[in-house]
């Protein structure tokens, strides 16, 4: 088992405190939902988790361990996919880059191979999620943190893909923490939910 | 009530190579008819890729320039050139745009919303305005002075929102402007939208978020492969879903997290091949023998407008 932990993490932006004496653990066998306001600091948590923030004061560790350079076990799917991918890659690159899924497991969510060819700005927002969905489900992966990641999508692709990310991730035993302002997408998908104003000060 | 914006048989295609010799052309929305009155939102839902955003640029003249449009798009009845959509674009017609990306990343936010202006009056007097306006968003003079950068998602997109309201407009075109909203300052969102209605502005609603759709518009459209399949009364997006004719409608309803959350089988085909026939034939459980070699038309039935050759009833 895997145990993803954080302890007594502080971050400020200048003067402007985020996130203050924050705790929080959870499993690779679970799927748990993470509230809170808009601007309360909940990106800003998950970018601490997986190293986008790396001035931070406490630790994160996997097993008692901080997460050493390589290929981050903690991958982020982020909000607004379109801000994280080079603009100048074709989505192929975007992918390979992390790695290269089959074709079951493409198809599963509905990449379409001519995509491939084709640059971020070529594709639509939903579309692009997709990718970066793929991106971050990576055989070394052992959390996903999911900020907010199919507010984007219609409800049909919405269902589909947390169908297809949830299989997966219980098959391959990583754990999900799921950010959203969608209280009933989280009571469907999560065995728990947590408040951000509820772990830290 | 007046038409404020009338949509007819708008097509978009690109060309695109293909290994590097072959040239095809993309059909990415198809013979789109739609209109807008005065004191009307006109909420617009559809597959992600179905052709939304692009809707949403067309009427703005906005397009990229490899993509080819034809059709007609009028504006109190007349044909929007791209010299009228230049004129009317962040005057009386404004764009809250999807991507977050749209805020210039080099400008502080309270410059980029109320843009240049020359005269020194009419300056302060849209200063004090967007003052007004971010107030109404929580958005506190801090905000003024920063970049994009140190937004939060949900205050990017306030920013957006607040943006669009400085110049009066008489329509709004707005790409998903709720996610990464919470439920505050959703409800805000929606209380506002309602506002802008009562005063006669006439909107196009772009948004994945039905709830959003169901409390301020008065009818919504549904895209699918870059073609209207249904435009219905928001009020039949109630119940089970009974009164959605169109199967591809009725699913998108069901699988809300707040109804059913139910699985569909099957994604959107690709716009490369465009299948023959009903372009969700390929999903669909009620085909039958013409859906696959003929494009149903548009047809109204029981007041509401529908593409499909065997659309579901009541008990179904
Ligand atoms: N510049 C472009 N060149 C080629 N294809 C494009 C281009 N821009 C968009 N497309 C394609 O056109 C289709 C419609 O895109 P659009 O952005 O309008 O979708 P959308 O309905 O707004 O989707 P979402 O809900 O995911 O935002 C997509 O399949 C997209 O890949
Ligand atoms: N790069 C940055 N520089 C300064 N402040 C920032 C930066 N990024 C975010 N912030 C601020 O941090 C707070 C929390 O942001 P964020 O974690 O994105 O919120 P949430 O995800 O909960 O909506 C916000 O007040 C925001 O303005
Ligand atoms: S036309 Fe046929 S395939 Fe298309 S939605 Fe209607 S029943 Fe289904
Ligand atoms: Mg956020
Ligand atoms: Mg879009």
């Amino acid at each position: 088992m895997d145990v993803l932990k954080v302890e007594n993490v502080n971050f400020n932006y200048g003067s402007h405190k985020i996130l203050t004496n924050l705790n929080f653990s959870m499993e690779n066998n679970q799927v748990i939902g993470l509230f809170g306001d808009s601007g309360s600091g909940k990106s800003t948590f998950c970018k601490v988790l997986t190293g986008f923030i790396k001035e931070y004061e406490g630790t994160v560790t996997i097993n008692g361990e901080v997460p050493q350079g390589g290929f981050n076990p903690i991958q982020l799917i982020y909000q607004h996919p379109e801000k994280v991918m080079n603009p100048r890659w074709k989505m192929r690159d975007v992918l390979e880059e992390s790695w290269m899924p089959d074709d079951n497991l493409l198809d599963e969510f509905g990449i379409k191979r001519e995509w491939f060819n084709r640059y971020p700005s070529e594709l639509s927002g939903g579309e692009l999620q997709r990718f970066s969905i793929l991106r971050a489900l990576n055989p070394n992966t052992k959390f996903i943190i999911a900020d907010e990641i199919s507010t984007m999508l219609d409800a049909v692709t919405q269902a589909q893909i947390w169908d297809s990310l949830l299989k997966l991730a219980r098959k391959n035993n990583v754990g999900v923490l799921v950010v959203s302002h969608d209280k009933k997408l989280l009571n469907r998908i999560c065995d728990s939910i947590v408040y951000l104003s509820d772990i830290t000060e | 009530m007046s038409k404020l914006l009338e949509i007819e048989k708008l097509s978009i295609s690109f060309s695109q190579y293909f290994k590097g010799l072959e040239q095809r052309e993309l059909k990415v929305l198809s013979d789109l008819t739609m209109d807008v009155d005065d004191h009307e939102i006109l909420a617009v839902l559809g597959s992600s890729g179905s052709g939304k955003s692009l809707l949403a640029h067309a009427i703005l003249g906005i397009l990229p320039s490899n993509a080819k449009v034809s059709g007609s798009i009028r504006y109190k009845g007349k044909e929007m050139d791209d010299e009228l959509k230049e004129e009317l674009r962040g005057n009386k017609i404004s764009f809250i745009p999807q991507s977050v990306n749209n805020l210039n990343p080099l400008m502080k936010v309270k410059e980029q919303a109320i843009g240049y202006i020359k005269d020194e009056k009419d300056k302060e007097k849209i200063i004090k305005k967007q003052r007004e306006i971010f107030n109404q968003y929580n958005l506190s003079e801090e905000v003024d002075e920063m970049y994009p950068f140190q937004l939060s998602g949900g205050m990017a997109r306030k920013v957006l929102i607040s943006t669009a309201l400085l110049n009066d407009p008489e329509i709004i075109i707005a790409d998903e402007p709720t996610p990464g909203l919470d439920e505050e300052a959703v409800k805000e969102t929606i209380n506002n939208l309602v506002e802008l209605k009562e005063k006669g502005i006439g909107m196009i609603l772009i948004t994945h978020d039905i709830n959003t759709a169901i409390e301020t518009s008065d009818r919504i459209a549904i895209l699918y492969l870059g073609y209207v399949i249904e435009i219905t009364d928001t009020k039949n997006f109630s119940g089970e879903g009974e009164k959605l004719l169109h199967p591809y409608t009725r699913s998108l309803y069901r699988a809300l997290p707040e109804t059913y959350f139910e699985l569909t089988e099957g994604h959107q085909p690709s716009y490369q091949n465009i299948p023959k026939g009903c372009p969700y034939h390929e999903n669909c459980s009620r085909q039958i023998r013409e859906c696959h070699y003929e494009l149903p038309e548009l047809r109204e039935v029981n007041g509401t407008i529908i593409r499909c050759f065997n659309p579901l009833g009541e008990g179904d």
